[in-house]
């Protein structure tokens, strides 16, 4: 259980965030604990991307702290925490003129790895996401979106990060490839016992993978919940969000009727 | 034909101001990349700069360029050798196609590979160098072929102040109402431009990111 645990290894002690006039997040305060998946949930505009890149210090907040294993990012060189922390976005972001090699093998590169090290790591990475190793040589452009992604996440894990930040991952992708990588997920999960913050805004997603989920609407943290609890909540948001969820489930059982 | 006769009983000399006008546009296209690349990749990180920049880069492109020539005579070291002054007019007039296309190639860099970048602890400058650069440099490049085929046709007219290059013959054809004169400066001239363009943009072709 979380709370067992006595130092979280991601803390927001009261994090508020504006950007310009806006005020994107207001009095975050959560912590995540270590080796459990958290799963951020909410509508776009949340704020729950601002949280995740709150983490690797992609976005520095107006007013309160983040702590990663205890440390503030201003007591630590912030490039050097961000290579302990895989990062996938629903974009992927995959280097166009690298191979799919060298998009893995880049922060271990940057690292200082030998070349046969990091060549036997990415081989390694290709197999434990479910790749051919002939893709290996391939360039981004030629590979389908689930392929991409796979890479996207083999390259998170390239220098084995003790965190994972992952923005609605798999949102681009069709439903019949996001259910196979969802599983994948949760099988990598069990296998390598990461720290994971999951950014989405499907609730079955949420449900499926996360162990605990935090719910945001308008920069605020309604509540945190088990999926357990989740369901069975009498939140206004979280109910709103299993009645949506559920409504949907029924009109599709409706019409095939 | 008498045009193809002349230049080859004048041989040596086509010769020489064709090494003069490649001195003037080879030194001024240096110039205006050493300077125009790094403001360009600076206005594209900082983008409050990119307007005045942008703007003053363009102010000088419109100024008539035998005016420009004419403008900077009096100046006290640059007057003292007529190519000095025709190099520092041809590198501000190239500043620009170089800068824009610095800036252009910079910020087209799709914005979800930046933010994957940095998030996996890229520094400023490995974004910049193994990033940011590699996939705008066929764009940058792009922009040097325009600059050095702008700068082959303008450096033509510093001959007007005694700077050398092809435009001599041009300058001494037109005084001499003479059009196998014009044509022995235009013609190598337009070949010079021909093969800056061919070649720069070869190697635009081969750096393109794939």
């Amino acid at each position: 259980m979380p709370s067992d645990n006595p130092t979280p290894v991601i803390e927001f002690r009261d994090v508020s965030f504006q950007a310009g006039p806006t005020q994107v997040l207001c009095g975050l305060t959560l912590q995540v604990a270590k080796g459990e998946t958290l799963v951020l949930l909410g509508r776009s505009g949340s704020g729950k991307t601002t949280t995740l890149k709150l983490v690797n210090g992609l976005v520095t907040p107006s007013s309160g702290e983040v702590l990663v294993n205890g440390a503030t990012h201003r007591e630590v060189d912030v490039i050097r925490l961000r290579r302990g922390i895989g990062y996938v976005i629903q974009e992927v972001g995959l280097f166009p003129h690298f191979t799919v090699a060298r998009n893995i093998g880049l922060v271990p590169q940057i690292e200082g790895w030998k070349d046969d090290r990091i060549q036997a790591r990415v081989q390694e990475l290709l197999h434990l996401v479910g790749l051919e190793r002939e893709i290996a040589a391939r360039y981004p452009h030629q590979l389908s979106g689930g392929q991409r992604q796979r890479v996207g996440v083999a390259r998170a894990l390239a220098a084995d990060p003790e965190i994972l930040l992952m923005d609605e991952p798999f949102g681009a992708l069709d439903p019949l490839t996001r259910d196979e990588l969802q599983r994948e997920f949760l099988a990598l999960r069990q296998r390598l016992n990461k720290t994971v913050v999951f950014v989405t805004h499907d609730l079955h997603e949420a449900l499926r993978l996360g162990s605990r989920i935090a719910l945001m609407e308008a920069g605020k943290l309604v509540t945190v919940l088990t999926p357990r609890e989740f369901i069975k909540s009498d939140d206004p948001w979280a109910s709103a969000y299993v009645r949506a969820f559920g409504d949907r489930l029924e009109s599709i059982t409706n019409r095939g009727a | 034909m008498e045009v193809i006769r002349f230049l080859f009983r004048n041989h040596t000399q086509v010769l020489e101001l064709t090494l003069e006008h490649l001195w003037l546009v080879g030194l001024s296209t240096a110039f205006a990349m050493i300077i125009g690349i790094p403001l360009g990749i600076t206005i594209a990180h900082w983008p409050r700069w990119n307007k005045p920049v942008l703007a003053s880069a363009n102010i000088i492109q419109t100024i008539p360029s035998l005016a420009f020539f004419g403008f900077l005579l009096p100046v006290p070291w640059l007057g003292a050798r007529a190519d000095r002054l025709a190099i520092l007019a041809l590198t501000l007039y190239a500043l620009l196609p170089i800068i824009r296309n610095t800036y252009a190639g910079i910020r087209g860099v799709d914005a979800a590979v930046v933010e994957a970048a940095r998030g996996m602890g890229l520094t400023e400058s490995q974004l910049l160098f193994q990033v940011e650069l590699p996939l705008a440099v066929s764009v940058i490049l792009s922009g040097v072929r325009i600059a050095v085929v702008i700068s082959v046709g303008l450096a033509t007219i510093a001959a007007a102040i005694g700077a050398g290059g092809l435009g001599e013959f041009i300058f001494r054809g037109l005084a001499m109402v003479d059009n196998r004169v014009i044509l022995a400066g235009a013609i190598p001239a337009a070949i010079l431009a021909l093969l800056a363009d061919f070649g720069v943009g070869w190697l635009e072709r081969q750096l393109r990111p794939r």
